[in-house]
């Protein structure tokens, strides 16, 4: 039954590059903003389907740090976008 | 120049209470052991300074979760906001994906208004992750009482049928809760 | 034993297999949608749901993992739609309105009252 997870990571890797192309797009840097936020929530599911093709446990870990790393950094962006920082 | 003042002001100002601190340092604590999951000493002394430091910036905001929230039956009805939540999201997801994937996009924009009876900040915020996520509305802002909320298919602009077809249903609950 | 195994074995892949097609339906809405804000809405559901629905079918499959993937889809469920009401509400304060023709906005007085509002304070 791998093959439904190739699958799922087949089409992550769609949707990472569907939004990839907005990011190199999209004309103003709020729209780059949306982009590298879907990308960080995109990223944090694959990560985490690799973990379990893999079978290691530390995946986990990486996808719970770069969940709170990417919140952080598009908060921050977007207090710069703001012009309040 | 935005940067709130007023949060450096009322630092100053603020009675501090130890029972709330010791509180909100037991809540932030859990929360440091819900995301780390393991109890070796040298991470257990980590986690107690830094939830020592987060909880004494943050205890003059700390509203979430008062003892009273414990009881029977407000899970009853956190449980009950649950599954309509869920429902939500489904739908919206559905809607989301119509949208998207009919070759004309279907969209008619616009930005609402309407007044909220919730009185705490946390109920508040509860409200507006739920909105963001039901069928075609994303909150922008409150100010004070008032919710903005981009609508992707705007059929009235009226405050009132604003708000019985977007926030009727959490709210209802909401109320029952935090009241 | 072994039923329940199998059974929670094809659950989660069917989980898995929905979150991702509508991460991807999510990723198309960012790419087709006209506006900023249309944007920021199809990609904000889609992917939250998606994303835990993925990580949950993963849960399901290995149950030894359940408690923290469980706390990551507790953690997207608050985090996700936060940050898209931060940068749709740092967009309209830097300037970007919304695109569409028939213009139904009651933001902008309230933004313009708040503003001039702080720069009383502000110098006074």
């Amino acid at each position: 039954m791998d093959i439904i997870i190739y699958i799922a990571l087949t089409l992550i890797a769609l949707s990472s590059l569907l939004s990839f192309v907005r990011f190199v797009k999209g004309p103003t840097a709020a729209d780059r903003a949306i982009a590298l936020d879907t990308l960080s929530v995109i990223g944090i599911a694959g990560i985490v389907l690799l973990g379990y093709l893999f079978k290691r446990y530390i995946y986990i870990d990486l996808a719970l740090v770069y969940a709170v790393l990417g919140f952080i950094g598009i908060i921050v962006i977007a207090r710069f976008i703001e012009k309040a920082l | 120049m935005f940067f709130c003042p007023e949060i450096f002001k009322s630092m100053h100002t603020y009675k501090f209470s130890l029972k709330k601190f010791i509180y909100s340092f037991v809540i932030v604590l859990l929360i440091w052991y819900g995301f780390t999951t393991s109890f070796e000493p040298t991470e257990l002394i980590t986690g107690i300074l830094i939830s020592l430091i987060i909880a004494y910036i943050s205890v003059k905001n700390f509203n979430c979760c008062d003892p009273i929230l414990m009881m029977p039956s407000h899970i009853l009805h956190f449980i009950k906001y649950f599954f309509v939540f869920i429902g939500a999201l489904i739908k919206a997801n559905l809607d989301v994906a119509h949208r998207v994937l009919s070759p004309e996009l279907p969209i008619n924009p616009g930005i609402v208004t309407f007044k909220t009876k919730l009185t705490n900040e946390f109920a508040k915020m509860i409200l507006a992750n739920s909105i963001t996520l039901t069928p075609g509305t994303l909150t922008i802002d409150i100010i004070k009482n008032n919710f903005y909320v981009h609508w992707i298919d705007v059929t009235t602009e009226d405050p009132e049928k604003v708000y019985k077809e977007i926030a009727e249903p959490f709210e209802k609950i909401l109320l029952k809760i935090y009241n | 034993m072994e039923i329940i195994h199998e059974i929670l074995k094809y659950i989660g892949l069917a989980f898995i297999l929905i979150g991702s097609i509508f991460l991807f339906l999510g990723a198309l809405g960012i790419y087709r949608m006209p506006d900023l804000y249309n944007r920021l809405q199809a990609g904000t559901k889609a992917s939250t749901l998606g994303a835990m629905s993925v990580i949950l079918g993963v849960g399901l499959l290995q149950p030894f993992w359940l408690i923290k993937l469980i706390i990551i889809i507790i953690f997207i469920g608050f985090a996700n739609p936060l940050s898209s009401h931060a940068l749709a509400r740092a967009s309209y304060r830097a300037g970007i309105k919304p695109c569409c023709e028939k213009e139904i906005d009651f933001y902008g007085k309230a933004v313009e009252k708040q503003l001039k509002k702080i720069k009383k304070n502000y110098k006074t």
